[in-house]
């Protein structure tokens, strides 16, 4: 049986094969009329000529190159130019779904019938990828685009040679876009910096003019002018490195600033809603961090609903998740904190039974995975300032949301009735209970703005990070720090007190890594409390006490 | 039977007899011991090696709602962070226990323990000296959580943090210890903490023995410690600290130094709970960072609160049954359990601020008031 299965597969073989090399040779013949014709021999030659001896061919292409060659170059530095065995025609290889296909190098077309077997890899070293590398640059610096001229010129500063800088100097003239200029500027004053046979005060000057550049390429070859003999090249050098390091140190700073402030938007984000019930109520929500969890879980069920306008789902995640944390508030606190008015300690334990059960909720129902909610595009990305300092976009989106939100609850709390009456029962809640303020009806509309706020910080949260149960936890116990710390029904403390503690934070953690900052945070907030143990902004006054 | 409740639910009052909770609890211990020992396996009335071990589990638990109890139903002092003392005791232990195994180590070496092998470290670390000699490990063990707890409650008591404050202070102190623990950097196994224990004192820790002895000792700690307690919070110390919970300020006006007295009763509860944990290590054979989760501490609290504070029987009779509880509910529906713990917190807080204790009492006064009217006062 299996010897009559072997047989029935050669024959099959023996009939398939003049069938396929028959068809291949007719769509060969088509494809190839779409190469430049000035290029036809060299492409042969690439055939044919050892990969040590490629070089000059090569250069001769480039030679008579135009934008399509660029294409051609960048496949054969990726290895994945091939050629056909039987009529030496260049291809294109790639995989579709673990198959290899090849297609042709101009046409794009896929060859069909074109097998593994039926072509010749062109081998590259490295010495000729590195060649290819600054090819594909240099032709690209003649490219309509100036975002392409740009990253042709970026990619040509750590291999300038003498074609490339001749052709960088009679293209800088004509240049238009500043950008593209002022880099190519660069590029120059490096290669006269490097030139030895210039005068000395002329390379000094290209030094001077280096260091104003950020770009790494710049440092290493100042790096290299720091080990030559000449002397006054080489302080030059060494001033024009240090004032560079100089700058990205200071970038370096603000980078970090960035990050802190960010995790401080965060915290802020977490904590004013928390800052508020605790505040108004005395009493601390430990179901507030899933609070935070709820308002991620909304964003997430938004964009399910919503899947072809992710772009515009936040618009709804953030009324909606204020809704959902809202209501969940209110819930809470008409259903269990009502009750235990005037008993903190238990209102806490009660509280912490309920994130318990919103949790296990939450893990029946979206399963315990963590959820990916996807960021909408005008959010992805980041903003590049220089090459040491970038910052992304969505943290600084949250960063402004944040302080947005806080400034909308300044508002809330300072001009209308409402805000009157919660600072009134804030205060002086017997008080304020004297002068027909409607206290029970003031702490539900607390909880629910407090929780809402909550739901819009998970809304901000779901941007940075993934979504799952334990969510609220992680931020929880920072968020009860930044209150403490802040003092507690006080905004303004509250603001301070998570973003001096998110760079705190975010300044320590070069230092002794991320864990140690943590843990050194809180041990400093846990000193802190024993000095002043109403925070940085007590409230003032005998209600107070 | 109601003098046996007075008995019971008359830790706040200067109460003489401790003994029918001590005289049940070493009757059982033994009972259990003779059972697992001379009964054969298939006999009715055997309980099996495993059921001795989760009773000495529970014990520790209810050791540690002791400790809980002292601090937050006399003293009025919620502590969320009673895991951390319970894990240092245990993390004492472990080293010990870590020392034991000596060259039986899947690396086979003498000097260090599998984990620092691992880590390529070539020494121990200086605070891993004199683990390996059991009077020092048990002196470490109540030691560090004392001084802990001494450090923290002298700054906190003395600048006045109470409340809900000083509750999420603990909790941020164990929670900083948790994250400070799960570090390889800081020697004690990292993520894994220390397990794979082989011996105790030369005894196997897989024989029979040698686990029903770390049962029946655990009992007998429980027993000692329930014994100690009472007649520290029935002594003049105990009153003070009764006052300080009732009226702090007016106790302070009184001329008493409150912050004292409430260092030295978190000291004391901090230590039993670092007793507990080191009774716990041995019998479970496993301590990781886990054990400092902040989750663990607000469980012990609910034990107590389940039980019903202010009563020293109360925290131990919660322990035992929120614990027996968990073991057969992740048994049969692992996913109800967090519900149910969930629904425990809000209904207890809500319905029994008192406790299983402060039900009974309060049922046995409905039915013959002028009795318990009496231990209410």
């Amino acid at each position: 049986m299996r010897h009559f299965l072997v047989l029935l597969c050669c024959l099959v073989g023996l009939f398939s094969s003049p069938a396929f090399s028959a068809d291949s040779t007719t769509s060969h013949s088509l494809s190839d009329n779409q190469a430049p014709p000035a290029l036809a021999p060299l492409m042969l030659k690439l055939t044919q000529e050892k990969y040590s001896k490629l070089l000059p061919v090569l250069k001769e292409i480039e030679a008579n190159s135009n934008e399509t060659t660029a294409s051609l170059f960048r496949i054969m530095m990726q290895g994945d130019l091939y050629f056909i065995k039987t009529n030496k025609q260049l291809v294109q290889h790639f995989k579709d779904n673990g198959k290899d296909l090849y297609q042709g190098i101009f046409s794009q077309k896929v060859i069909a019938d074109v097998t593994k077997r039926s072509v010749t890899k062109i081998k590259v070293n490295n010495r000729l990828r590195g060649y290819l590398r600054t090819a594909i640059a240099r032709i690209q610096l003649t490219s309509a685009s100036a975002e392409i001229r740009l990253s042709a010129v970026q990619e040509l500063l750590s291999n300038l040679d003498d074609d490339t800088v001749a052709m960088i100097e009679a293209l800088y003239s004509s240049e238009t876009n500043k950008d593209v200029k002022a880099e190519m500027g660069l590029a120059l004053a490096i290669n006269t910096a490097l030139s030895t046979e210039l005068p000395n005060s002329t390379r000094i000057a290209a030094i001077h003019r280096l260091s104003s550049s950020l770009e790494n390429t710049v440092r290493n070859k100042l790096t290299q002018l720091t080990n030559q003999d000449n002397p006054a090249i080489k302080t030059a050098a060494q001033q024009a490195l240090s004032s560079i390091s100089q700058r990205t140190e200071r970038f370096a700073f603000l980078n970090q600033l960035f990050f802190g402030l960010s995790l401080g938007s965060v915290l802020l984000l977490a904590s004013i809603g928390l800052a508020i019930t605790f505040g108004v109520m005395g009493v601390i929500n430990m179901a507030h961090g899933e609070m935070i969890m709820l308002g991620a879980y909304t964003t997430y069920v938004v964009q399910l609903m919503m899947p072809n306008y992710i772009d515009y789902s936040i618009w709804v995640a953030i009324p909606a998740a204020f809704i959902v944390s809202g209501l969940v508030g209110v819930l809470i606190e008409r259903l269990v904190i009502r009750h235990l008015h005037g008993r903190p300690l238990e209102t806490l334990l009660a509280t912490f039974g309920i994130s318990l059960i919103l949790q296990q909720l939450v893990r029946t129902i979206f399963s315990p995975l963590n959820r990916q909610v996807a960021s909408p595009s005008w959010m992805s990305g980041s903003w590049e300032i220089n090459p040491v300092l970038s910052l992304t976009l969505n943290r600084l989106y949250i960063l402004a949301f944040s302080l947005l939100v806080f400034m909308a609850l300044v508002m809330v709390l300072k001009k209308t009735s409402l805000g009157l009456n919660v600072r009134a029962v804030s205060q002086n809640r017997n008080m304020a209970k004297a002068m027909g303020v409607k206290t029970d009806w003031i702490d539900a509309i607390t909880f629910a703005l407090g929780s809402g706020i909550a739901g819009i910080a998970g809304v901000a949260l779901s941007q940075l990070t993934n979504v799952g149960p334990n969510l609220g936890q992680d931020y929880i116990i920072n968020s009860f720090m930044v209150v403490v710390f802040g003092g507690v029904g006080n905004l303004l403390g509250t603001l301070v007190a998570a973003f001096s503690l998110g760079i705190a934070t975010k300044f320590l953690e070069p230092m002794t890594g991320a864990v140690l900052s943590t843990i050194l945070v809180l041990v400093f907030i846990i000193l802190f409390i024993q000095k002043r143990p109403k925070g940085l902004f007590p409230q003032k006054g005998r209600a107070a006490e | 039977m109601s003098s046996i409740i007075q008995y019971f639910s008359a830790g706040r009052q200067s109460g003489k007899h401790t003994m029918p909770f001590v005289i049940i609890l070493l009757t059982v211990t033994a009972l259990a011991c003779v059972s697992n020992l001379y009964l054969p396996a298939d006999s009715a009335l055997h309980v099996s090696t495993y059921s001795i071990t989760l009773l000495g589990k529970y014990l520790c638990y209810a050791l540690l709602a002791l400790a809980v109890d002292i601090i937050w139903g006399y003293c009025g002092i919620l502590s969320l962070g009673h895991g951390a003392f319970f894990a240092l005791g245990g993390y004492a232990m472990g080293m010990y226990l870590m020392r034991q195994i000596g060259d039986r180590g899947a690396y086979g070496n003498p000097d260090l323990p599998d984990f620092m092998v691992f880590l390529g470290w070539k020494e121990l670390p200086w605070f891993w000296h004199g683990m390996d000699q059991f009077w020092f490990a048990m002196l470490m063990a109540v030691l560090i959580p004392g001084l802990l707890a001494f450090v923290f409650g002298w700054l906190a008591f003395r600048s006045r943090v109470t409340g809900v404050y000083l509750s999420i202070m603990t909790q941020a102190l164990t929670y900083a210890l948790l994250l400070a623990f799960f570090r390889n950097e800081m020697g004690f196994g990292g993520n894994n903490g220390l397990t794979d224990f082989k011996d105790i004192l030369g005894f196997s820790l897989q024989s029979d023995t040698t686990r029903v002895s770390l049962f029946a000792l655990t009992a007998l700690v429980l027993a000692v410690v329930f014994v100690v307690s009472h007649k520290i919070l029935s002594s003049r110390f105990g009153k003070v600290v009764l006052a300080i919970r009732d009226a702090e300020s007016r106790a302070r006006f009184i001329g008493y130094r409150t912050d004292r007295y409430k260092v030295w009763l978190f000291v004391f509860s901090a230590v039993i709970a670092g007793i507990a944990g080191a009774l716990y290590v041995p019998q479970v054979g496993i301590i990781n960072p886990g054990e400092f989760s902040p989750i663990n501490s607000i469980e012990m609290v609910i034990w107590v609160a389940v039980g019903g504070r202010g009563t020293l029987i109360g925290a131990i009779i919660g322990a035992l049954l929120v614990n027996y509880a968990k073991t057969r509910f992740t048994a049969i529906l692992p996913e109800a359990w967090l519900f149910a713990l969930g629904g425990l917190f809000v209904l207890v807080t809500l319905y029994l601020p008192k406790g299983i204790v402060g039900l009974y009492t309060q049922l046995l006064s409905k039915r013959q008031p002028p009795a318990t009217k009496e231990s209410e006062a």
